[in-house]
C-alpha cells in the first residue's frame, strides 16, 4: 500500500513541475469525482458494515455445506452474490471449508460469484451505469461465475 | 432515489451513532465493520482519485481512441484486462477508472472487460485464492470466466451502442 502512496505523490510531483495550472485542475477534477461518489459510497460501506453484522461470514459459510453438490452450488452463488467480503477473510474461510469435505464446485460458485456479482454495490454502479446496464452487467456475470463452478466440478471429477 | 437519502440517511448515522454510545450487538458490531471498511478505503481511494484526475489532464483523448476505442485491434481487450489486473481496490476503484475511460473514447465492450477483469484476476487477490485453494482451481476460473466475459462485454457493447446508450455524466 505504501508504493500506492509513494507513486501517486511521485506523479503529482511531476505534473505540477511539468505544469503547475494543470496539475491544479487535476486535483479539481478528483476532488469533484470523489464528491460525485461518496454518498453512494457512505451508503454501500453502511449497507456492507450491517449486512456484515447480522450474518457474521463464518455462520454465512455455514450454509454452504452439507448440502447436495447442485443445490449447494446454486446456494453458494446466491450467497456469494448478495455478500461483500474482504479476499483476506473470504479465501481462508473457504480453505477451511476446503478441508472439512466442501465440494469445490461449491467454493467456486461462492468466491466468483463474491468477486464478480455486487448486490450491495448497486448504489455505487447505478451512478456509472445507470439501472437498466448494472442489471444486465451483473447478471451476466451471475451466468458466468455458475459456468465457471460447473466447469471447476467437470474438471475436479466432482460431476 | 436521491430524495429516499434524505430519510435513510439519517437512519444509518443514528445506527451508527448508537452503536458508537455503546448499544451492544448489531450497532456496535456494524460500527467496528464501518470503521474497518473506511479506513481501509481510505488508504486507497485518495490515491485512486488523484491519479484519475492527471489520468484526465495529461492522457490525449486520440490516444486512448487509438488503443480502446471503435477502431482499436482486438488487441485492446488484452489491454483492459492487463490494466483491471493492476488495479488496485477492486471495483469502487474500476467504476471511475472506467469513467474515465469511457470519456476518453474508449468503447463500451473495452469498458464492460475491464470492470469485469478487476473483478476476476485483480493480481494480489489471485495469488490469495490460488494460496488457499490451489493453483488448479484459480486456472480453471481464469479460463473459463476471462473469454466468456470478453465475449459478453463485446456483444453487451455492440447491442447497448446499437441503442444509443451512453454511460450517465
Amino acid at each position: 500500500m505504501e508504493y500506492l502512496w509513494i507513486f501517486t505523490a511521485l506523479a503529482l510531483t511531476v505534473s505540477a513541475l511539468a505544469d503547475r495550472k494543470r496539475t491544479l485542475r487535476a486535483l479539481k477534477i478528483s476532488l469533484k469525482k470523489f464528491l460525485f461518489i461518496l454518498p453512494a459510497f457512505l451508503e454501500m460501506i453502511f449497507l456492507v458494515s450491517l449486512a456484515l453484522a447480522v450474518v457474521p461470514p463464518r455462520l454465512l459459510l455455514g450454509l454452504l455445506g452439507g448440502k447436495g453438490k447442485l443445490l449447494g452450488m446454486g446456494i453458494a452463488a446466491v450467497v456469494g452474490s448478495v455478500t461483500v467480503m474482504p479476499g483476506f477473510i473470504a479465501f481462508p474461510l473457504c480453505g477451511i471449508l476446503l478441508q472439512r469435505g466442501v465440494p469445490y464446485m461449491v467454493l467456486s460458485a461462492f468466491s466468483t460469484t463474491l468477486m464478480m456479482v455486487g448486490v450491495l454495490s448497486y448504489p455505487v454502479e447505478r451512478r456509472y451505469f445507470g439501472p437498466g446496464v448494472t442489471v444486465l452487467r451483473n447478471l451476466l456475470a451471475f451466468l458466468i461465475a455458475l459456468a465457471v463452478a460447473l466447469i471447476t466440478g467437470l474438471v475436479f471429477g466432482e460431476l | 432515489m436521491s430524495g429516499w437519502r434524505f430519510i435513510l440517511f439519517p437512519l444509518y448515522g443514528g445506527l451508527l451513532l448508537w452503536g458508537l454510545l455503546g448499544g451492544g450487538g448489531l450497532p456496535s458490531e456494524t460500527v467496528n465493520n464501518f470503521w474497518a471498511f473506511s479506513t481501509q478505503m481510505a488508504k486507497i481511494l485518495p490515491c485512486a482519485f488523484v491519479l484519475i484526475g492527471l489520468f484526465e489532464v495529461w492522457v490525449r483523448k486520440e490516444t486512448v481512441e487509438r488503443h480502446l476505442g471503435r477502431g482499436a485491434g482486438p488487441l485492446c481487450y488484452l489491454w483492459a484486462v492487463l490494466l483491471a489486473a493492476t488495479t488496485v481496490g477492486g471495483i469502487y476503484v474500476a467504476l471511475p477508472v472506467a469513467h474515465s475511460l469511457y470519456r476518453k473514447g474508449a468503447k463500451l465492450g473495452v469498458i464492460f472487460t475491464y470492470v469485469g477483469a478487476s473483478a476476476i484476476c485483480r493480481i494480489p487477490m489471485t495469488v490469495f485464492e490460488a494460496s488457499f485453494l490451489g493453483v488448479k482451481f484459480t486456472g480453471v476460473r481464469f479460463s473459463v470466466s476471462l473469454p466468456l466475459l470478453i465475449l459478453t462485454s463485446i456483444l453487451l457493447g455492440r447491442h447497448l451502442e446499437g441503442r444509443g446508450y451512453r454511460m450517465p455524466e
